[in-house]
């Protein structure tokens, strides 16, 4: 039992950094621009591939800091050639055009990669384990993985609240116009901002693939959960969306680790019902991935505004 | 969404004008099958007549409510949930010759479709409809996915992964319909397409059809006036549900089977992809575009593997070019020939078309090399008798030339364009 809370929470923190990666970036473009950035995943997943790609030629490291570098391009050309030309639109037409923007970078990724998985993988030398708790190993590159986050975090926590570019994106978020009125170039401010989101997807998805799978389905089954992630944190709120990410990661593995039914809970608390029927024999596993939206429609029904956000959306 | 242009003056009095569409496209409707007498063609006519009906219906919220939806699909998978049930329970109640169900002919499906759609907007809809924007459209995301991973949960309503399936030639029959040949399933299809075509073109017409373009372009004054925008809100979204129930409940008729992929995002993008690309503003832009993607989802799949791409890129290209979608761009066209102005704006729209033509060829045989490059030969790659191969240098050239030279066009005759709009 220890053993499962004690791996279960590891892998949990482990997933909602991940999640954490993903989110922080799309917060960041939403609160900014006002757009949530419908292709988000996909740049995570971009970031895998490239990874995978480049990996094979120069190795990991390198490609760690290059793959996202260059998802990073991609996504400040993105801003730059297309959703500019969207904004004036209104928010709608932006929404549509990273929604065509997802579905074109999937089917790029299958016609480039084909349909099914690559062998991305970690360098040999980090799937030896880190430490061994109760018989089970804890591989070198999960702690690696951990190591890169919480660097990220501390990195962007320095950018956004030591640098002057920081000082200028955050004034960005809440007076966009005023920031713009004293002479610097909001429109670059944009492009560089989304430019970061994507690049942080990109990061997240170097590390992810490895640790999940580089599939074309991946932006698709990760995608909604980072907007589940926004929304629970409370829009455009980063402290936020790293407790819903937190959460979110927890509940899911925790979910999966379990190996219980409805009716077994029930049963524990004193009720008779059938282990075996149609909702009742419904294992906590295969819930699991559907925890995220269900706690999404219980915040947007019970709290509108997420767990820290100050307006509602 | 400002581009959308005003509703036409109400006309209380008869005239041929106003009736012209409705009887035009009847009478296409009735011709169509002795036209195009094929098995293929009236698959993909049933086909396309389901899309219209979810693409208008799904309009009918992002279009005319400013409701961006991205769980339509919810509604249309448990319409088509709802019809097969009942289609079964027809079967069971005519073999034993006895019921209710007995009674029922199959050809009413459809309208099973549409109450379930509607009883299932009726009771998940009020807490959704609290705001419109990216709150909609997040809530509406949550619960598509949650339906549809609900749906592999519970295998006895919705048969698991392989989902299950039906048969239509049961129960009593209406119209000598048998509904065992192509032809008549396409009268089944012809008939309810019409019939709900219409239904939702006079939903515009009654206040509440009024009042959702009010709720889309200015809720707070609605408000002020004494009209609570969620309460609209919600009429649009149950109206919009039972109408995606209905297509669903057509769906169901026409493919015996239905899965819970059926509830999922990818269904619901494609109703989003098919009014888009035809146009919000317009009513009868959905049915374009139901039109125009389905038959690029059909026929390019014939010819290469990338035909999901290429309505990917026709989507995105409308998005940022012609945010009017085709049904916008035929409405300037109309509306320039009624003013006499034709004439005079033609070359420019011609001058914009020729670069739009050479982009496209330019990136088509972009995407066909690089498919060779990755995949090997594709047939689609040898068109127009030319044979491009990824291996020589001069096809990848050619491919940025023709881009390049699109994009010179659009530059050197922007002002040209702009000057004769």
């Amino acid at each position: 039992m220890l053993e499962i809370v004690i791996f279960s929470t590891l892998n949990g923190i482990l997933y909602g950094l991940l999640l954490f990666m993903l989110s922080s970036g799309l917060t960041l473009i939403f609160s900014m621009m006002g757009v949530l950035n419908f292709a988000h995943a996909s740049f995570y997943m971009l970031g895998a591939y490239f990874a995978y790609t480049m990996g094979m030629e120069i190795g990991f490291w390198p490609a760690l800091l290059l793959a996202p570098i260059l998802v990073g391009g991609l996504g400040a050309m993105v801003e730059k050639f297309g959703l500019r030309r969207v904004h004036e639109n209104g928010h709608v037409a932006e929404l549509l055009f990273t929604f065509g923007l997802a579905y074109v970078i999937d089917e790029l990724v299958q016609l480039i990669w084909g349909t099914v998985a690559v062998s991305y993988r970690e360098p040999d030398y980090m799937r030896e384990p880190l430490f061994t708790l109760f018989g089970t190993d804890y591989s070198i590159f999960r702690g690696v993985v951990i190591l890169i986050a919480v660097f990220m975090f501390i990195a962007l926590w320095f950018l956004l609240k030591k640098t002057r570019v920081g000082m200028m994106i955050r004034a960005a978020l809440t007076h966009g116009n005023m920031v713009g009125h004293l002479g610097h170039n909001v429109p670059r401010l944009f492009m560089g901002v989304f430019g970061f989101g994507c690049a942080l997807a990109g990061l997240a998805g170097v590390i992810g693939g490895p640790l999940l799978a580089t599939e074309p389905g991946m932006a698709v089954t990760l995608g909604p959960i980072v907007f589940v992630v926004v929304v629970v944190g409370g829009m455009g709120s980063l402290i936020g969306a790293f407790y819903a990410s937190l959460l979110i990661g927890l509940i899911q593995t925790f979910f999966v680790a379990i190996d219980a039914s409805i009716a077994d809970i029930l049963n524990a608390f004193g009720m008779n019902v059938d282990p075996y029927g149609e909702v009742t024999g419904i294992t906590l596993a295969s819930l699991a991935p559907m925890t995220p939206f269900i706690l999404l429609v219980l915040i947007l029904i019970f709290r509108p505004r997420g767990l820290m956000g100050e307006l509602e959306p | 969404m400002n581009d959308i242009t005003a509703v036409a003056p109400r006309q209380n009095r008869f005239s041929w004008r106003a009736l012209s569409p409705w009887l035009i496209s009847a009478a296409v409707l009735l011709i169509l099958p002795f036209v195009l007498d094929s098995g293929t063609a009236f698959t993909l006519m049933n086909v396309i007549a389901v899309n219209i009906v979810f693409a208008l219906s799904y309009n009918m919220l992002l279009g005319q409510g400013g409701m961006l939806s991205f769980g339509h699909a919810v509604f249309f998978g448990l319409g088509s949930y709802a019809a097969m049930h009942a289609m079964n329970a027809i079967d069971e109640a005519s073999y034993a010759g006895e019921g209710f169900w007995a009674h029922i002919p199959v050809v009413s499906m459809p309208l099973v479709g549409m109450i379930a759609g509607g009883l299932v907007a009726l009771v998940i809809g009020w807490p959704f409809c609290r705001r419109a924007g990216t709150a909609f459209a997040m809530i509406t995301l949550g619960l598509g996915e949650m339906v549809a991973a609900a749906g592999q949960m519970f295998p006895s309503v919705f048969g698991g992964e392989a989902g299950i399936y039906g048969n239509r030639m049961v129960g009593p029959q209406w119209f000598g319909l048998e509904l065992a040949q192509a032809t008549d399933v396409y009268w089944f299809m012809a008939f309810w397409t019409f019939l709900a075509v219409f239904a939702m073109w006079a939903f515009t017409r009654t206040p509440l059809g009024r009042m959702s373009n009010a709720v889309r372009d200015n809720p707070d004054r609605l408000q002020f006036i004494g009209y609570p925008p969620r309460n609209i809100r919600f009429m649009i979204f149950i109206a919009s549900g039972s109408f995606g129930g209905l297509a669903g409940g057509m769906a169901a008729v026409n493919y015996e089977i239905i899965t819970p992929e059926a509830l999922g995002l990818i269904p619901s993008g494609l109703a989003l992809l098919m009014a888009a690309v035809g146009g919000l503003g317009v009513f009868y832009g959905p049915i374009v575009g139901a039109i125009v993607v389905s038959l690029m989802n059909s026929m390019l799949s014939d010819y290469t593997e990338a035909s999901i791409l290429y309505v990917g890129l026709v989507f995105l290209a409308i998005v940022m070019f012609a945010p009017r979608g085709l049904g916008g761009g035929i409405e300037q066209v109309r509306v320039a020939a009624r003013e006499g102005t034709l004439g005079k704006r033609l070359p420019g729209w011609l001058t914009g078309a020729v670069a739009v033509v050479l982009i496209s060829l330019g990136l088509v045989l972009l995407i066909e090399l690089l498919f060779q490059w990755r995949h090997g030969d594709d047939e689609f790659a040898q068109f127009f008798g030319l044979n491009f191969v990824a291996e020589s240098v001069m096809s990848w050239v050619w491919a940025l030339i023709m881009f390049a030279a699109g994009v010179a066009v659009m530059r050197v005759t922007k002002k040209f364009r702009e000057d004769n709009a």
